[in-house]
């Protein structure tokens, strides 16, 4: 097979000073499907943000079928034969489906007015010839999203590309879109287009590729047939050292329930349920792992557990207290602490000093303020105690936070969410995004923090850390708990995979817990 | 050195827009002047040639102190509260009305006229405040719009109640003596004022930097998402901070009236309100820079005044220089090139280390 891109001694580096590409060498085959696969942060988008002509290398080169390629912006990659489907689609919500696929280069009648019916008939047309089926006069906004990637695919194909990029496409999709959507890549291998497929789920790089290119840390590690390669293999390729997926000890002693919700039932702002007749408890000791693919629901039941977001019915308890309609402040004086699911949107404000981060829940205590003056002296003092507990990479407090790494900017967020003495830790994806050893170093801060007796409350979208770190096990979809494991010592991933799905559910499992 | 200009960017990059909009200006004169050496020189030492000219310098900066370090702790919170020019015009005509018809020794009269001032403008400012914490109206035009508000509102009291006929145009009646603040330095027209502002000035940073309040305000500023994340109530924040940059700004209006002019006698909107946002911009909504801002920009109003008195070089050459800097600090890119080929040497050095 024929080299159709080379990519050779790539480095980017981004005007922060990220070094995002670091010496990266790789070659693709026409005509197959190949992977790169990666942490976040790794590098694979920014390098293929470089071929598509977002963004420029620093120094490198690309060759594409053999002639050097150095695209300064993507409609050069576009007319080179490359087409990019990104992770967030774009698309014009308010335009049909074939306008969207013709957009930027429209037929015209008289050379001056839009077409529109021969733009209906040339997406048909291309729609057909790829046998991808999209229903081409109706409006993006009405699809599902699987559909809507489709459109994208087809907008690629559309300008003749050769060479598609798809960049975790399957992060927003269902299961089952996620098959069709595999099912389309093979089709179009069949007819001799080349597909990069970025990606960190690891069985669905297994199912899909031809060849696996692993990046860690900005290098390119190795470059594999998938089929010499075990998803294991691939793991330790990618995170550096074998994962210690075994499971922590069970606690010891588990207290009574601290946090105890009855009944939840919450509505997103477009009218959609959210959350549907949520019941659970967790106890001091112990962790409650929920367990699900993201958006049924997560997201909203933890905003609402520490008061970010309006509950419709419903009690949440923090030991015999009714938080449901209190204040975010009130909630964090009775004991709760957050880690927040995106830490630059709530975690820190990226620009203030990892001190002025570290106190944002703590500035009114009596060490660090009366009620007028703040004593920095004291607040500095603190930081720098939690820098070394927590073992995070800082220059000085006084550094902006976002000067730090992503994993240092999460031990941040977490030394100040487990220094605040809390009862109840509520941790939503608290390893997101982060390196191997902070991933470590976090679960054992988590477990930590279990074992003096806190109640923890973990949604993660990893689920090798919810089976690694949980006692309990629920699993959440479409805003209802689907199943509950008592003893999460048992399950395996296999065991939660129906339930995620929505495929099998516990009768039993919606009805108020039985305390 | 490397290292020092990444620290330091923000404060290098303003003193290279300052030098490169002077040298615009400086390019202009020779352009059209028919003198040019005479009229640069009459520009940029004119304003240090005299003792008149030197405090010219400071009277034009005390009120775009006022209004400038009243405008930074807006902007400090994100909020974007352009009605400093209609607190700082209301504020004086309804300070100028307390105070000529109340009559008592100075020393209750002068503080007592600066808290009904500050009160008014916080009051004033308090509109857009409560609106965008309550309605999420945009407090860009709302207070743009109080803006002209204010300035009829101001003009129906002074001219229908307070105006002396006996002056023959359109001002008040003048401030009782004891409204007065005095001039300390001989011929000149710097006031107690001067002293007002800069305690005013010191008193915003250590409020901003050292407050609980203020550390709430620049959190906001920063994220309001991680500051209600973290418990601070970002309602409280909006309000405090709009009642305070009006309180300020009027303060600073009502002080104007008292320390130079004695007497209402705007018949439209000063512009202070506006120099404010120029000065809170190049001062980086610092109080203590806004200071050096402000002082800077009374030195460019006071060449100006030179060249137009002294040279055939007009005086609206001033407003390019302004414009000239204004345009390059807030523009985020200018530099930043720059600024991005140092980080990326230092990080490439890092990384093949």
């Amino acid at each position: 097979m024929e080299t159709i891109l080379s990519i050779q001694n790539l480095w980017k580096i981004y005007p922060n000073g990220t070094v995002a590409n670091q010496d990266v060498s790789v070659d693709i085959k026409e005509g197959t499907i190949h992977a790169i696969v990666g942490e976040n942060g790794a590098g694979k988008t920014t390098l293929m943000k470089v071929v598509f002509g977002i963004t420029q290398a620093k120094s490198g080169n690309i060759s594409l079928r053999g002639t050097p390629f150095a695209p300064s912006q993507p409609s050069e990659a576009i007319d080179a034969g490359i087409g990019m489907v990104h992770q967030h689609l774009m698309l014009a919500p308010e335009l049909t489906v074939a306008e969207n696929i013709v957009l930027g280069v429209e037929p015209k009648r008289g050379g001056v007015f839009f077409d529109f019916d021969t733009a209906v008939q040339t997406a048909q047309e291309t729609s057909e010839k790829y046998q991808l089926a999209v229903p081409v006069d109706k409006l993006i906004s009405e699809l599902p999203i699987g559909t809507r990637q489709r459109v994208e695919i087809l907008k690629a194909l559309y300008r003749n590309a050769e060479l598609l990029i798809l960049d975790e496409p399957t992060a927003v999709l269902t299961p089952q879109e996620t098959e069709i959507l595999f099912q389309t890549l093979d089709q179009l291998k069949e007819q001799g287009k080349t597909i990069v497929f970025i990606s960190h789920k690891l069985k669905e790089v297994k199912r899909i590729a031809d060849t696996v290119t692993i990046m860690r840390a900005a290098k390119v590690i190795d470059t594999k047939p998938a089929s010499e390669l075990s998803i294991e293999g691939i793991a330790e390729l990618m995170v550096g050292h074998k994962i210690d997926l075994s499971r922590v000890a069970a606690p010891e002693h588990i207290g009574p329930a601290k946090l105890s919700v009855r009944n939840l039932n919450m509505t997103r702002d477009d009218g959609v349920e959210a959350v549907r007749k949520v019941s659970f408890e967790v106890a001091g000791g112990e962790i409650l792992g929920v367990a699900g693919v993201e958006g049924n629901g997560q997201t909203e039941l933890v905003r609402a557990l520490v008061g970010l977001l309006p509950v419709d019915s419903g009690e949440i308890l923090v030991g015999s207290t009714d938080i449901a309609r209190l204040s975010p402040k009130e909630i964090r004086q009775l004991g709760v602490s957050h880690i927040p699911e995106d830490r630059m949107e709530d975690g820190v404000a990226p620009l203030m000093s990892i001190q002025e981060n570290i106190i944002v829940d703590r500035y009114e205590k009596p060490d660090f303020s009366t009620w007028f003056r703040i004593f920095w002296k004291n607040v500095l003092a603190h930081t720098v105690g939690l820098i070394r507990d927590y073992r995070i990479h800082a220059g000085s407090p006084k550094h902006e936070i976002s000067s730090l790494s992503g994993g240092n900017i999460q031990k941040c967020v977490v030394a100040r969410e487990l220094s605040a003495d809390p009862d109840v830790v509520v941790a939503s994806q608290p390893t997101r995004g982060v390196d191997i050893g902070s991933w470590e170093h976090l679960h054992s801060l988590i477990v930590e923090a279990r074992n003096r007796g806190r109640a923890v409350f973990l949604v993660s979208a990893d689920l090798d850390e919810v089976l690694k770190l949980s006692t309990r096990i629920i699993v959440m979809f479409e805003g209802e708990i689907v199943a509950r494991f008592e003893d999460a010592s048992t399950v395996t991933a296999q065991d939660l995979g129906p339930y995620m799905l929505g495929i099998k559910r516990q009768e039993e499992s919606s009805a108020t817990v039985s305390a | 050195m490397q290292q020092f200009l990444l620290k330091n960017f923000d404060a290098v990059r303003t003193a290279i827009a300052i030098l490169i909009g002077m040298l615009i200006c400086v390019l202009l004169i020779i352009l059209v002047s028919s003198s040019p050496g005479d009229s640069i020189s009459i520009f940029l030492f004119g304003p240090f040639s005299s003792q008149r000219t030197i405090a010219s310098i400071f009277e034009i900066a005390t009120p775009i102190i006022f209004t400038g370090v009243a405008l930074s702790i807006a902007f400090q919170a994100e909020q974007f509260y352009i009605g400093a020019e209609g607190a700082f015009y209301i504020t004086a005509a309804v300070g100028t009305a307390f105070a000529v018809s109340t009559s008592m020794p100075w020393f209750f009269h002068i503080p007592l006229i600066l808290l009904v001032s500050g009160t008014f403008g916080g009051l004033w400012g308090l509109i857009p405040g409560y609106l965008k914490a309550r309605f999420n109206t945009s407090e860009v035009v709302t207070a743009l719009m109080l803006n002209f508000v204010a300035l009829y509102a101001g003009l129906y009291l002074i001219n229908n109640f307070f105006r002396d006929r006996a002056a023959g145009f359109m001002v008040s009646f003048r401030l009782p003596e004891s409204a007065e603040l005095s001039r300390f330095i001989d011929r000149t027209r710097i006031h107690w004022g001067v002293v007002l502002a800069l305690v005013v000035a010191v008193w915003a940073y250590y409020f901003l930097y050292h407050t609980r309040t203020g550390y709430e305000i620049r959190t906001v500023g920063h994220n309001p998402k991680f500051a209600r994340f973290g418990g601070i109530n970002v309602f409280k924040v909006i309000i405090i901070v709009h009642i305070l940059t009006g309180a300020i700004a009027g303060m600073g209006g009502m002080v104007e009236i008292m320390g130079i002019h004695r007497r209402f006698n705007w018949q439209d909107l000063p512009g202070q309100g506006w120099d404010g946002v120029i000065v809170a911009i190049i001062g980086r909504m610092h109080p203590l820079y806004v200071v050096a801002a402000a002082i800077f920009l009374g030195y460019l109003r006071v060449g100006g005044q030179q060249l137009r008195l002294m040279s055939d070089v007009p005086f609206e050459l001033v407003l390019v220089i302004q414009s000239a800097i204004i345009l390059l600090i807030t523009a985020r890119a200018f530099l930043s090139q720059w600024e991005a080929r140092m980080v990326i040497r230092q990080a490439s050095e890092e990384a093949e280390s």
